[in-house]
């Protein structure tokens, strides 16, 4: 049966399953004292500064705040897949980060971990997989709520993402056929000191980019949210954790759509000068962090730059203008291969 | 292990097909089909294909249900605005049923003669092996399935312009 090996395997996956998950949670709490911070940055604000100094201590005010906060549940709400939803799109937004290599290999008491939950051959699907999973929370939570506002946010947010999916699916399809594999581990090793992938797929990182935002739901793609004309959007009418769980799912795919877009184009754990495997490991893996939250950082810097589109126009930009040109995008890639090799 | 791990996900599968069809919230079926695939996805993966089993996920549980989902939550069916079967109706659709379940079983039968291909092969189900079988052995039906995906892209392209033109 299981033999030691294995069963130290499992011990050492089950290890970083459960760093990742408190560092992926850690991250995201503290993203949101970061949006609040650099949302006042850009006002001229002081922002959040009683709880602690420089306010870092927010995030669990405001986790304590959402769990002492009365649980409200609408009469006519449909009970079950009403609890069901936020746990679903929590739940979907931490599988994402499995197959992420946050770094080449970490030394640990002489022992070399790798930094990488499972290494995927075809990581990068699971990550669109999962992704397309994640309309359900929205889409359930919207329509068991029983809220007409409730519903068509969660109607304005399937679509909305269903079609950035395409978009992003085919800007992805170019850097598979570029690089000649779909596992995220060999994308990373591939693009080794300043051979990232973004130089030869401009076009590609610019539509992946703006899809990620409309995926996640940013600003300015909020239309989910969209308080106007919408009241809250789809989480009208929960209160309490269940909100909170809607929210902080939504910080953790930003967290996990910044670490895709470090590894498919900006070279993953890779700097030129820096030795992934300097400081037993550590360096990847600060590396490969500072590229990821140099990109949070980016989008929140469009957050509170871009007003917030209109519906229509959100769909136009979709359908008439990123998926044509990720097509010309993959026509241009498979071209360019076929000429010159990789 | 491996017989334990496909008797969890064959049993609930089926269970989950089961409360799918039973059931007579639309809403509740969908969420059970999703269920459904999710285990038959996980078949796929006992038969090392991640492949089959991440697009399975991506194209059905990701594309085509929420579709359905959508569709279902834009008619928001309830019990009372369900229309009436009538006898007649039921008859038609159990004889219909009866006859595909009829086909299905035909096609299968004489399935327990072939082969059992060897699974042991953990490069069976990778992409590459699976591209070089599609454009070589199996071309010609992989390209009349992309021109079936074409003929329906027109097709719903024109029934979207039909009312402007």
């Amino acid at each position: 049966m299981l033999t030691l090996f294995t069963t130290a395997l499992l011990f050492e996956k089950a290890i970083l399953v459960l760093v990742l998950f408190a560092v992926t949670l850690g991250v995201a709490a503290y993203a949101t004292l970061a949006e609040r911070k650099v949302a006042a940055a850009m006002q001229d604000r002081v922002g959040p500064d009683r709880t602690g100094p420089f306010g870092i201590l927010q995030p669990i005010a405001d986790g304590v705040k959402f769990f002492m906060k009365e649980d409200f549940m609408p009469n006519s709400a449909e009970r079950w897949l009403y609890i069901l939803a936020p746990g679903a799109f929590m739940f979907v937004a931490c599988m994402t980060s499995a197959v992420i290599p946050w770094g080449t290999q970490l030394t640990l008491f002489g022992h070399p971990v790798d930094l990488q939950v499972a290494d995927l051959n075809v990581g990068i699907l699971y990550i669109l997989g999962f992704t397309s999973l994640g309309v359900y929370g929205v889409m359930v939570g919207g329509w068991a709520s029983n809220n007409k506002y409730s519903l068509y946010s969660a109607i304005r947010a399937s679509a909305q993402m269903i079609s950035y999916e395409l978009a992003m699916g085919l800007a992805l399809i170019a850097v598979v056929m570029f690089t000649g594999t779909l596992s995220l581990r060999e994308m990373a090793e591939q693009q080794a000191g300043l051979n990232w992938n973004v130089w030869y797929q401009p076009l590609g990182f610019f539509i992946f980019f703006v899809c990620a935002l409309a995926e996640c739901n940013r600003a300015p793609f909020d239309m989910a949210e969209c308080e106007t004309e919408l009241i809250g959007g789809y989480h009208t009418e929960y209160s309490s954790m269940k909100l909170g769980f809607f929210l902080f799912a939504e910080y953790i795919n930003m967290f996990i759509a910044c670490a895709v877009i470090a590894v498919v184009y900006f070279g993953g754990y890779n700097f030129p000068g820096l030795d992934p495997s300097w400081l037993g490991g550590l360096m990847g893996l600060i590396v490969m962090f500072a590229k990821t939250f140099f990109f949070i950082f980016v989008f929140m810097w469009i957050r509170w730059t871009l007003p917030r589109f209109r519906y229509d126009q959100l769909m136009q930009l979709g359908w008439k203008t990123l998926v044509p040109l990720a097509i010309v995008n993959m026509l241009l890639t498979g071209g360019f291969v076929l000429l010159f090799g990789k | 292990m491996t017989l334990a791990v496909f008797l969890t996900l064959a049993i609930a599968s089926v269970i989950f097909a089961l409360i799918m069809v039973l059931t007579k919230n639309p809403v509740h079926s969908v969420i059970f089909l999703l269920l459904t695939f999710f285990a038959i996805a996980g078949q796929y993966v006992l038969l090392n294909a991640q492949f089959l089993a991440v697009v399975h996920i991506i194209v059905y549980a990701g594309a085509v249900m929420v579709l359905f989902l959508f569709v279902l939550m834009l008619l928001n069916l309830n019990t009372e605005a369900e229309p009436r079967q009538t006898a007649r109706w039921k008859l038609a659709a159990a004889l219909a049923s009866g006859m595909l379940l009829l086909t299905i079983v035909g096609a299968l039968r004489g399935g327990a003669e072939l082969p059992i291909p060897e699974t042991s092969d953990p490069h069976v189900g990778l992409v590459k092996n699976l591209g070089r079988v599609l454009f070589t052995d199996f071309v010609v039906p992989f390209e009349i399935a992309g021109i079936l995906f074409l003929a329906a892209m027109v097709g719903a392209v024109l029934l979207a312009k039909r009312e402007i033109r």
